[in-house]
């Protein structure tokens, strides 16, 4: 390890950073655009309208049967045909990525909803509120606080997970890490540091996550 | 006020209510009470709709209950109803689970809302909670602020559903003396409860209900003094025998 050459890494930070911005911005917007998603076909699912509850499980169960970079690929061929435009990788990765962890976080957040006693829904539709402000006031408040846990574990493995975007050349963090690290033949330095940016960030997150699992009652 | 005729509920091919037939007037006391089962819990309910039933009609003021084109949540925030198990919202302070109804179904403001939500906590006694969360209340104090939340809305009828079965002993008294109370003022109350020290001090009328069935609908007295029934008495002598 004598010739380790950190100054690559120093060098090159500007460029890195770019790439962990992409990779971050990935994360976060696919955490936020999957809860939306997931949460609208959590409340389908169990609100049991007839047609429309079967297709919130039939697209639930077609994305979690298929592999992310199956679909990440699809999607990066589909949705330019659809639109009729190219729309770069990163719109297509972004939509394939929320249309994959909208299936995920619709099951974390039905049965965080399900958790919550029958009885305090009961309660909320005592005193007059409709069944929307039941769910708005009462059940998702109480069920996401209780989801906190679940729903970083997702958001990890979520930011792992964005390191996929490769197969269509997005340069994300991994990929910004690769493409120096060929350039300057410089991969260990290259591979080492990036093992050790994903171990902290996610080891922070599992850290958290298991901090407020504790925390909550049971 | 309430009138119930010929309700009959089914969970499938299980018969849980089998032609109920009574009513509450405007200002009276009904004590519904009966084995564990019967189904008083699911008559209760279908008061304000929160159950649905199959036959029979349910009217509350000029309000058909059982009609599939009611506003059942217009009917819902004229009547009150308390929980055996409370049912505050944990993830709110005491306060504001008296608030919220107000605000967000009745329309009043926050200032108005407020100072009606002290006032009905002065009134059970928990003024001095009014910032704490339910889970820092005993059950009893959490009960008494359920009956507050109800009353919050200015309610025409309180409905209750075994209020105080969930309670250790030292703490049913004051959830009934709050209940006394109500029944003095007036309040139309249909009150599923076994405390038969609470029906024969304010009931009016006492249900006797098993299997379903509404066996006895009478006059407190008649219902103490000689119930009718076999089962009735039965039962009676099994609660009152010690
Ligand atoms: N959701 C339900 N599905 C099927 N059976 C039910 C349901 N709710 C209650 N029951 C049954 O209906 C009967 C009456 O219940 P309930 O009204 O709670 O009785 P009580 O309040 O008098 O103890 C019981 O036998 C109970 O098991
Ligand atoms: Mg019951």
């Amino acid at each position: 390890m004598g010739d380790f050459d950190f100054a690559i890494i120093y060098n090159n930070l500007p460029f890195l950073l770019e790439g962990m911005k992409t990779t971050l911005l990935l994360t976060v917007a696919a955490i936020f655009g999957g809860i939306v998603i997931g949460t609208v076909l959590a409340m389908i699912r169990l609100a049991n309208i007839p047609v429309l509850s079967w297709v919130a499980a039939a697209y639930v169960n077609f994305f979690r049967s298929l592999p992310l970079i199956l679909v990440i690929f699809w999607l990066y061929f589909l949705v330019p045909l659809i639109l009729g435009r190219p729309v770069g990788a990163f719109a297509s990765v972004l939509v394939a990525f929320v249309l994959f962890e909208a299936a995920y976080y619709s099951e974390i957040i039905r049965a965080g909803i399900s958790s919550i006693r029958s009885g305090q829904a009961a309660a909320a539709r005592a005193i007059g509120m409709t069944y929307s402000q039941t769910m708005r006031f009462i059940v998702l408040p109480q069920a996401f606080k209780a989801m906190i846990p679940v729903l970083l574990t997702q958001a990890i493995i979520l930011f792992q997970d964005t390191s996929l975007v490769y197969v269509v050349g997005l340069k994300d963090f991994l990929v910004s890490a690769e493409l120096i690290a060929n350039r300057d033949q410089k991969l260990i330095e290259m591979f080492v540091f990036v093992a050790v940016v994903y171990f902290t960030i996610c080891f922070a997150g599992s850290m958290i996550a298991s901090r407020i699992q504790r925390k909550l009652p049971v | 006020m309430i009138l119930m005729e010929n309700v009959s509920k089914w969970y499938g091919s299980f018969q849980v209510l089998n032609g109920c037939t009574t009513s509450v007037s405007k200002g009276e006391v009904v004590v519904v009470c009966g084995p564990s089962g019967s189904g008083k819990s699911t008559l209760i309910k279908t008061v304000n709709g929160l159950e649905t039933i199959q036959e029979g009609k349910i009217t509350v003021e000029e309000t058909i209950v059982s009609n599939r084109k009611t506003n059942l949540n217009q009917l819902r925030s004229r009547i009150g109803m308390v929980f055996q198990n409370f049912e505050l919202f944990p993830h709110m302070s005491v306060l504001e689970n008296v608030k919220l109804g107000q605000m967000k179904v009745l329309g009043r403001a926050d200032s108005e809302s407020e100072n009606k939500a002290k006032l009905l906590l002065d009134r059970v006694g928990l003024a001095d909670h009014a910032a704490k969360f339910p889970s820092q209340l005993s059950g009893g104090q959490q009960q008494r602020v359920a009956i507050a939340r109800g009353l919050a809305m200015d309610p025409i009828a309180m409905l209750f559903d075994e209020p105080t079965s969930a309670l250790d002993p030292e703490m049913i008294n004051d959830v009934l003396d709050v209940m006394v109370e109500l029944a003095n003022d007036g309040m139309t109350m249909m009150v599923v409860t076994h405390e038969m020290g609470f029906a024969k001090k304010v009931a009016d009328r006492v249900v006797f209900m098993d299997e379903g069935k509404i066996i006895e609908d009478a006059t407190k007295d008649d219902f103490f003094g000689s119930p009718r029934s076999d089962r009735a008495q039965q039962f009676l002598s099994k609660i009152l025998s010690y």
